[in-house]
């Protein structure tokens, strides 16, 4: 019960499926979850999207701000600039 | 030669095009230009301190949301063209979307209604910045989800006129008088009752476990307006802690203030929300989590987190909260079951769960539906089958504040009935709950002026003195139509004949169109 948990909600689409892929890869201690047209993912404390990683996967440039697009909700304090976008409680 | 940077990183683009673009007012006094900011109380210091965490300019917003709209509306008109209506899980489930429409939609315009008022109303750019956006979401809201049920208004009934039924129904005035009371209060208090409260905290139950169950029910066009909206959401969502965040950090005598406003607007929100418990628990014929499932992720679990976050500030999670939290495991089970009675006088229709229905719901609720809730439908499925389906002639006493009808009881105890009453100069007054009692009691002149229907058709004033009048007259609800048992309506026919189950005779022409539809 000690866990505060963040979390990101995407629609279950082809985009989110790259976004979803480069969390996990970037979160291993993040948990993904399935549900009807959503994928859930949540984490003790921190959770990351690196557009560093996102490129990778994509094989294109990727904009932070493309993510607005497929998520439907978060949960912690939101910080955002060019080459990542982070959910925490500190 | 210094080299010249190509593009403006995040931050200072939108420091550029939000700070930037506004000025210090040099020949009309501050106050008096947002005379609306320092009534209530809350004292800012300094409003560069507010931080945008989606650092959003203008143009990047009108590129992102033209795409949003492109993708769901290509996916309207394919569910139209595909008679996306005949897919769905059951007929009974656009019942949850009639009440969506008479009581969530008109919502999302009021919505836009609140924030283009307090944006006006801030000193701080960053601040009016967020609240155009939100305004301009909010009025998408409520377009796309018109939008997408006008095609169920085509095939079933219920739907024809929803804006209207929303100012006058019984049971509207809980989601109307909600809003109603954020959008006379000040502005902050708006932006801690809706951005905060309501948006942070509680708008998930409906949005995200309720929106994917509509496409566990095949529907297409619901699932695909409420993610496309939510999707605004995430934004609504952090401006709501933000603003929480940054008013506290502005000074200390600001946090009792706050702390008043998140116990008002928690409860309010909590009891506007048992619309949805039920619209999980009863209205979606293949269920994707329970209420109080439901409740567990995103408020115990999701609001746990918060507030132990916001603990730093002096804030503590809200007052009641150990009410709504008990309330999970009867809150669903109340509300329809008194639903069920007064299927009369609402625009949609009820029924009583099928047996499978109900074992699903011993089994998400073991400690309360086979004690206190399925001998209650065993009866009244009793009653129908001899004739007697049951519906209740008197009108419900309403509380004061969240309007709900003083149906809830109290905590620990199921069987007693939860009713607060108070006089206030000369007059007596009811409610649901000591929570509501209490907001009554910090702002009595503002809560005696509330609007309550059952109050209105007693003093004369919904167009009739019976009920049928009201109904059809008043309320725009089309008798033998819109309302009454699920089983027999014109709806259960008419999809009866889309699933070819029923043979077709003579007059199903008429059930299987509907009548007014344009």
């Amino acid at each position: 019960m000690s866990q505060q948990l963040v979390f990101i909600v995407f629609q279950d689409n082809d985009n989110a499926r790259y976004l979803a892929d480069a969390i996990m890869a970037d979160n291993p201690h993040a948990e993904m979850q399935h549900q009807p047209a959503m994928i859930r993912i949540q984490a003790d404390k921190r959770l990351v999207i690196n557009r560093e990683t996102m490129e990778e996967e994509l094989g294109r440039d990727w904009d932070v701000q493309e993510m607005l697009i497929d998520v439907i909700s978060i949960g912690g304090n939101v910080d955002e600039d060019d080459d990542h976008f982070i959910l925490e409680w500190k | 030669m210094a080299v010249k940077n190509k593009k403006l990183n995040l931050k200072d683009k939108y420091q550029y095009l939000t700070r930037d673009m506004a000025w210090e007012p040099t020949y009309q006094k501050k106050e008096d230009i947002y005379p609306d900011e320092s009534f209530e109380g809350i004292k800012i210091l300094d409003w560069s301190q507010w931080e945008d965490p989606f650092r959003l300019t203008m143009d990047a917003y009108w590129k992102y949301q033209a795409e949003k709209e492109k993708k769901l509306y290509a996916i309207f008109d394919a569910f139209a063209q595909n008679n996306g209506h005949q897919n769905i899980t059951d007929a009974r489930y656009v019942n949850a979307l009639k009440l969506f429409l008479t009581g969530v939609s008109p919502l999302e315009h009021a919505a836009f209604q609140g924030y283009s008022k307090v944006g006006r109303q801030f000193s701080g750019a960053g601040a009016r910045v967020a609240c155009q956006m939100q305004a301009i979401d909010e009025l998408r809201h409520s377009q796309t989800q018109q939008h997408a049920m006008s095609h169920y208004n085509k095939h079933f009934n219920g739907l024809h006129d929803a804006a209207y039924m929303h100012d006058r129904v019984w049971f509207l005035s809980v989601p109307k008088s909600f809003f109603d009371d954020a959008r006379s209060a000040g502005p902050f208090e708006f932006l801690t009752a809706i951005s905060f409260s309501f948006e942070y905290v509680l708008t998930n139950l409906l949005f995200v476990p309720f929106m994917s169950g509509a496409a566990y029910n095949n529907d297409m066009a619901t699932v695909t307006f409420g993610f496309s909206a939510q999707s605004d959401e995430a934004r609504h969502m952090t401006l709501g802690l933000e603003v929480i965040k940054f008013i506290l950090e502005q000074h200390e005598d600001n946090v009792p203030i706050v702390q008043k406003w998140i116990d008002k607007w928690f409860w309010r929100g909590f009891r506007l929300l048992s619309l949805v418990s039920m619209m999980m628990d009863y209205m979606l014929p293949k269920k994707v989590m329970s209420w109080a499932e439901a409740w567990e992720v995103y408020y115990e679990q999701n609001g746990g987190a918060l507030f132990k976050d916001l603990e730093r500030y002096g804030i503590r999670p809200p007052k009641y909260e150990d009410v709504a939290n008990e309330a999970k495991h009867h809150l669903s089970h109340q509300l329809w079951t008194t639903f069920y009675q007064y299927s009369h006088a609402t625009n949609f229709h009820t029924w009583i769960p099928t047996e499978e229905e109900m074992d699903w719901m011993s089994e998400k609720y073991p400690d309360t539906f086979d004690k206190y809730y399925r001998p209650r439908y065993e009866f009244l499925a009793k009653e129908h089958a001899e004739g007697r389906r049951y519906y209740n002639n008197t009108l419900p006493q309403l509380c004061q504040v969240c309007q709900v009808p003083t149906l809830f009881t109290e905590k620990g105890d199921a069987t007693k009935l939860s009713h607060r009453q108070i006089e206030h100069e000369g007059e007596r007054y009811h409610f649901c709950s000591e929570a509501c009692c209490d907001i009554f009691k910090d702002e009595p002149e503002k809560y005696v002026q509330a609007w309550l229907p059952v109050h209105q058709i007693y003093q004369g004033n919904c167009g009739g003195a019976d009920v049928e009048t009201v109904v059809q007259k008043y309320y725009h609800i089309n008798i033998g139509e819109d309302n009454f048992e699920y089983v027999g309506s014109p709806d259960h026919k008419r999809w009866q004949f889309i699933k070819g189950m029923a043979p077709q005779q003579k007059g199903d022409d008429e059930a299987a169109e509907k009548p007014n539809a344009a």
